[in-house]
């Protein structure tokens, strides 16, 4: 219980202090950086809830494709870090009021709040004992939520076809295979026959 | 204080929550950064969906948390998309000077 609190405080602690420092970072990669940080810790909490394939997909999805995502454009683009953080402090206290705000509310609503006894029973889909979480989750998703799978393909689907037809350009001055004029080729546009005469070679 | 419950886990979806909110208003000028802290607020949402079904014993709260990721996904992908095309339209990321759309 004690290596739990302790892990869970170690955790918590880094998950906000790097979320924190993604937002004032003055660089965007070290923000990429902290961002990676904070979803390795979230999935260190999802471990301590027993989400274990929750949090695999974390580190997967999140820093393996996500995070490397927002690294790689914020290589590509070529824009001045320095210029862009010259807003900050004239936006910090609108900001600040509303972050005050909001967590004054959330906390509000967490002192007048607690779990009634019924909540235990009107569960959708209640854990099985003595399953690992990864094969109740797979039963789980591909029985009961079998549709919302199937949609949530879709999903990643036309984003996939939308982000290519967004970034795909065709730049003039550059050459690129065409396979039908490659395939297309036959004898007579391939070869050409000359007559050259000796000690002359060819003209051109 | 060494007993972690429920209220632990949504103290840090909420301050991460908060964050995220607090990071889409400070960085006016850098898009990237507002589409991270978009990442924060969703994690925030998955954190809250995780401890829940954890602690209610549904897992109802870790399958939608998974379609919440791939909407995640999803939306980083076009809207890094989007960020690529304007940067090429107008050479800088501000979200300030994005009037060009209006009637």
């Amino acid at each position: 219980m004690l290596i739990q609190a302790i892990a869970f405080w170690a955790l918590a602690g880094t998950a906000v202090l790097s979320a924190l420092f993604v937002v004032i970072a003055r660089n965007p990669v070290r923000s990429v950086m902290w961002l990676i940080l904070a979803f390795f810790s979230s999935a260190g909490l999802f471990v301590l809830l027993g989400a274990e394939f929750l949090a695999m997909l974390l580190v997967v999805v999140y820093v393996g494709a996500v995070a490397v995502l927002f690294l790689f454009v914020v290589m590509m683009l070529d824009v001045d870090f320095v210029e862009m953080k010259q807003g900050f402090l004239s936006y910090l206290p609108l900001g600040g009021l509303i972050g005050v705000i909001l967590a004054a509310e959330m906390v509000l609503v967490g002192m007048a709040w607690r779990v009634e006894d019924v909540a235990e029973r009107v569960g959708v889909s209640a854990t099985p004992e003595g399953v690992s979480n990864v094969e109740a989750l797979g039963a789980l998703l591909y029985d009961d939520y079998a549709y919302y799978f199937q949609a949530s393909g879709l999903i990643l689907l036309v984003a996939m076809i939308g982000a290519i037809v967004l970034t795909l350009r065709h730049r003039t001055h550059v050459k690129r295979q065409q396979a039908h004029v490659q395939i297309g080729r036959d004898r007579k546009t391939a070869v050409e026959m000359r007559d050259v005469k000796s000690g002359e070679g060819i003209g051109e | 204080m060494m007993d972690i419950g429920l209220s632990h886990y949504l103290g840090v979806g909420a301050l991460l929550f908060t964050i995220g909110v607090f990071g889409i208003f400070v960085n006016r000028k850098n898009v990237i950064i507002l589409l991270m802290s978009v990442e924060l607020l969703l994690l925030a949402v998955n954190i809250n969906l995780v401890a829940f079904s954890s602690f209610l014993g549904d897992l109802a709260g870790q399958v939608f948390a998974m379609f919440v990721l791939t909407v995640a996904a999803a939306e980083a992908a076009i809207g890094l998309a989007i960020l690529v095309v304007y940067f090429r339209n107008r050479g800088n990321i501000a979200v300030e000077d994005v009037n060009m759309m209006k009637g």
